[in-house]
């Protein structure tokens, strides 16, 4: 942690050098059983209770594949364009970690089941397809925890103690090419792209695509090459970004990093960097200068998987409709700009708006609901607009009070205060705050009245001609009715008692 | 005659029928192992008391009219590479002493199943490698007939045990023939089944894509029932083969060669091998040709790179099977006095815990699937090993079986070879060629060699899932060489 480096500012860097990317992503398979046992995948079990002589690598025990993950890593490579093989092997990747139960971790090596696929992601208003090398399964490690010692790594540590309940979780791991060409849009692409892999990944089913549990979890490579070069430079390996917002700061952090040291003349070393979410930095860990050899060979516990080109094809018939598929047809369905589109989807409101369209909302409302008000609280109180505590049904019902007359859009925006509050159904925070429209005619004609004789200068420019000044008589009535007055009722019988018509 | 020198299917027939208890015959091999075993050293673990309770068992079932199985009450001696979840398991190992799995190997299972009673764990060349048992950290066994010589290995614990009588069956695994050269030099009967033919579940792994489970027994028909009772696919091991287990104990029962085509394999035999050996094969041709068989010279030239070959797939696998000793879960932990990190009480425990010989093929196997040796060497010995199975597959065009000596000389010395790797290995060379390429092959006496009056082994090998045919050729071999011999070679060792 004592690595402070100089960094150079975004702009200059980008003047200077090209970045080139490359994310590697860990999904966790959301499968009722681990990889190679029946143990239960359930997050957040008491450690080591989901456990068994498979999974803890106990003397005599053997892996079976779960059927169910090599499907869903199927349907991911189809998902994402890839070739499947009709082949292949799991191989054993060798080291020593006392999180890893056998010392070798199940993984693919040089027969993947999945390659050479894409995915396209927007950027800016503007397509970029990112290659995808591979698609392979492996299996988790259990999880360790440092105890003792500054940085919570086992260097420093006074002892580890490790659960191995996620260890033997299948686990898919898609890999890019490298990304080449994206300049200064690097880092909004690297997270556009964790934003439409994880938003496939959610829409095939296959995993809950946690980032904060960790069930997806990003490495991000980056390079620079000076302008004008087509050589590509050393490259790091940022590990584990573990949000959205991070996968941008963090390839953004490591340009400008890398940046300051070639512009001094200086080398990158190849390694491995730790992403730090309170600052943003990264800092140097393990060196892959001299890569470890992790002796791979076939794993001859398993049978090689063979898929048949006719469950292959069978499989791929029965994707469901996949994101980018389904914001075409939503955009032509709700009529709007390829802008208004990009927003939603950035502001994770693609959902939301269509749950909400589906309970009965017209689409520009529904959009005009999620994009306006609600996304400025999501906004203020920090959380994402799905966790929000309203649903599309209660914004139905506010929806169709406005469109009663029963409500304004002021009144509708203290109902969905009250409901986020968690004071109850639309219907009830009306009724608790009492934010009916004032629709009887006496009250809202005694309110005009008082309003008028405490502002007869006005009133008197009113019926002078100038009906401009009525805004102001408008504004009055509804602050003594504290919003509750239709403006648009209320100035008609303000012109009214003055005798005027426009 | 004594319980303890009847066959298993005497045995088996007795108990059913009443004649006598599950538990007389239990204790009668209790009290052999108790004589003998002091002497032998075949047991690393006498589970008197389950035994007995086992025993009881089964005569309680019977006693409430239910049928037994044909081995039913029958003592067996299991190799201490299987997990049992009442008795420790070692695998010959410091490194597993004292360990105590939570789980029964499917092979244990079975024989649980089959009302088999389990008199306790067998010695073993450590994580069965070896050929001699002097490989166990726990002392080497000795040979029933010369308490100076080895008994074989890996299995030799089992074999030894079955040739001294202390049981009627035990289990062996066979990786690159840890049963019929044990077998063969204790003048008993063992073989290994087609590779995926029994359960791998819950036996300590050495070499995965070689290990196989099988029996030994003192005659053939012993051999099949045993086999039938432990073998059949099993959901807990993927490569276990999906099909019935070929007719067995039909075949053992059948015992004829007639209009059969055996096949000599012309590679085996010649220098390093042992006259005597090579005398009491060619009479085991002549007899399978006096009994009616068709016999030929076969030649399958690629069997000649089996040893190194093997030598280099086993070491690799094992390397990786054993990366789990590391003391962080189970068994031996050493140097965790709190000041030492998690790497290096690995490593401590390891240097500690594992043997010369585990050691070796440890090194032996990391160097062969280090980046940039891989082609050359394990990648090299995967072709040999598609070449052998060829060879195998163009001689089962011809013949139906082929024959050849077990292994190239009688039970040598203990510590003769024990500081000659090399030697060690050759003990090997007739019987590797079955494990690289999946195939059935059995061992079963064939007589004394002149020299030493030790026991030589007939191999018999078949091909795949052809394991019927290696009993239907032993027992065949096995009735006439007792005709001609006026009892089993047994009669011939010392009484001990």
């Amino acid at each position: 942690m004592t690595t402070t480096h100089t960094v150079m500012p975004y702009d200059e860097a980008l003047e200077r050098f090209e970045p080139v990317l490359g994310l590697e992503t860990h999904v966790e398979m959301g499968t009722t059983t681990k990889m190679f046992c029946g143990c239960s995948t359930t997050f957040g079990a008491p450690p080591n209770t989901h456990v068994c002589p498979v999974c803890l690598a106990l003397p005599g025990s053997l892996p079976v594949a779960n059927d169910k993950a090599i499907e869903s890593t199927i349907r991911i490579g189809l998902a994402l364009n890839c070739t499947i093989a009709e082949w292949c092997r799991f191989a054993r990747k060798n080291y020593f970690y006392p999180d890893m139960p056998k010392n070798y971790q199940i993984s693919q090596y040089d027969e993947p089941l999945c390659t050479n696929g894409y995915l396209d992601v927007e950027v800016g208003g503007k397509t970029v397809r990112i290659e995808i090398e591979r698609v392979h399964l492996e299996e988790d490690t259990g999880k360790s925890t440092h105890v003792g010692g500054a940085t919570g790594r086992i260097h420093g540590a006074d002892y580890s103690i490790v659960d191995y309940n996620r260890a033997g979780i299948p686990l898919v791991e898609i890999v890019t090419k490298p990304i080449p060409g994206t300049d200064r849009l690097a880092p909004e692409v690297a997270k556009a792209y964790v934003t439409e892999l994880r938003e496939l990944l959610r829409t095939l089913g296959v995993s809950d695509v946690r980032m904060e549990e960790g069930s997806l979890r990003c490495d991000v490579n980056v390079s620079l090459m000076p302008r004008g070069s087509s050589e590509w430079g050393t490259r790091t390996e940022t590990k584990n970004v573990n949000s959205l917002r991070s996968v941008e700061r963090a390839v953004r952090g490591e340009i400008e990093r890398q940046a300051a040291i070639l512009a001094d003349g200086g080398r990158i070393v190849q390694e491995t960097r730790h992403f730090h979410e309170d600052t943003g930095a990264t800092t140097s860990g393990r060196s892959k200068e001299e890569a470890q050899d992790y002796r791979y060979f076939p794993e001859p516990d398993l049978l090689p998987i063979a898929p048949s080109p006719e469950w292959v094809a069978e499989l791929k018939s029965e994707l469901p409709e996949l994101p980018t598929a389904r914001r075409r047809r939503l955009q032509a369905e709700w009529g709007v700009s390829d802008l208004d589109m990009a927003a939603m989807h950035n502001a994770d409101a693609i959902d939301l708006v269509e749950a909400t369209v589906a309970a009965g909302v017209p689409a520009a409302d529904a959009r005009k609901w999620w994009m306006g008000e609600l996304a400025r609280r999501a906004n203020e109180s920090g959380t994402p607009l799905a966790d929000l505590a309203i649903t599309p049904e209660q914004i139905a019902r506010v929806v169709e009070l406005v469109s009663s007359g029963a409500l304004n859009d002021k009144l509708a925006r203290q109902v969905l205060e009250g409901v986020l509050a968690g004071e109850g159904s639309p219907d009830e925070v009306v009724e608790k705050r009492g934010l009916r429209i004032v629709s009887d005619e006496g009250e809202l004609s005694s309110i005009i009245d008082q309003v008028l004789a405490s502002n007869a200068d006005a009133a008197d420019k009113v019926r002078s001609g100038k009906i401009a000044a009525v805004g102001a008589l408008v504004g009055g009535v509804m602050k003594a009715s504290r919003g509750k007055a239709d403006a648009g009722r209320a100035r008609e019988l303000i012109l009214e008692k003055l005798g005027v018509s426009e | 005659m004594s319980l303890t020198r009847k066959t298993a299917a005497e045995l088996g027939a007795l108990i059913a029928s009443g004649e006598v208890s599950a538990v007389e015959v239990t204790q009668a091999h209790l009290d052999r192992v108790a004589e003998v075993d002091p002497r032998v050293n075949a047991f690393l673990h006498v589970a008197a008391e389950s035994a007995l309770e086992q025993a009881r068992s089964v005569d309680a079932r019977r006693a409430a009219g239910e049928e037994l199985g044909p081995l039913a009450g029958v003592p067996i001696a299991h190799k201490d590479v299987f997990t049992t979840k009442d008795m420790p398991t070692t695998a010959g190992s410091k490194i597993l002493e004292g360990y105590r799995p939570p789980y029964d190997a499917t092979v244990t299972a079975r024989l649980r199943e089959a009302g088999l009673v389990i008199l306790g764990k067998t010695n073993l060349d450590e994580f069965a490698m070896g050929s001699s048992t002097e490989n166990s950290a726990y002392g080497p066994t000795r040979n029933p007939w010369d308490l100076d010589r080895i008994p074989g290995g890996s299995s030799g614990g089992s074999s030894a045990a079955v040739a001294s009588y202390q049981a009627p069956l035990s289990t062996g695994t066979d990786t690159g023939g840890s049963i019929r050269q044990p077998a063969a030099v204790t003048g008993i009967v063992g073989m290994k089944p087609t590779y995926g033919g029994s359960s791998r579940y819950g036996l300590i792994a050495f070499a995965s894509s070689l290990d196989t489970p099988g029996p030994f027994a003192r005659n053939v028909l012993d051999a099949a029932l045993l086999h039938e009772a432990f073998s059949g696919h099993d959901v807990m091991d993927s490569t276990s083969i999906h099909e019935e287990v070929p007719p067995v104990v039909e075949a053992a029962r059948r015992g004829d060669v007639a209009g059969l085509r055996v096949g000599v394999v012309k590679e085996f035999g010649g220098e390093g091998y042992q006259p005597g050996v090579i005398n009491r094969f060619r009479e085991a041709v002549d007899l399978l040709e006096s009994l009616g068989a068709k016999v030929v010279e076969v030649s399958c030239p690629s069997f000649t790179y089996a040893l190194p070959a093997y030598y280099l797939i086993a070491p690799s696998e094992a390397s990786s099977n054993l990366a789990r000793f590391d003391g962080m879960r189970y068994g031996l932990r050493v140097g965790d006095d709190g000041t030492r990190s998690a790497e290096e009480v690995m490593a401590l425990t390891r240097a500690a815990g594992f043997g010369p010989e585990v050691k070796r093929r440890i090194m032996l196997g990391t160097y062969a699937l280090s980046s940039g040796y891989y082609d050359a060497y394990y990648g090299s010995a995967q072709k040999v090993r598609t070449l052998i199975a060829r060879d195998f597959e163009a001689a089962f065009h011809q013949v139906d079986v082929l024959v050849s000596p077990t292994t190239p000389t009688t039970a040598f010395p203990i510590g003769e070879r024990a500081d000659d790797p090399m030697a060690m290995y050759l003990a090997d060379l007739c019987t590797i060629p079955a494990n690289l390429a999946g195939n059935a092959a059995i061992s079963v006496p064939c007589g004394l060699a002149e020299e030493d009056g030790l026991p030589v082994g007939l191999q018999i090998m078949a091909p795949v899932l052809g394991d019927d045919r290696c009993y239907r050729v032993g027992a065949a071999v096995e009735k006439a060489f007792e005709d001609r011999w006026g009892g089993p070679l047994l009669k011939e060792a010392p009484s001990l």
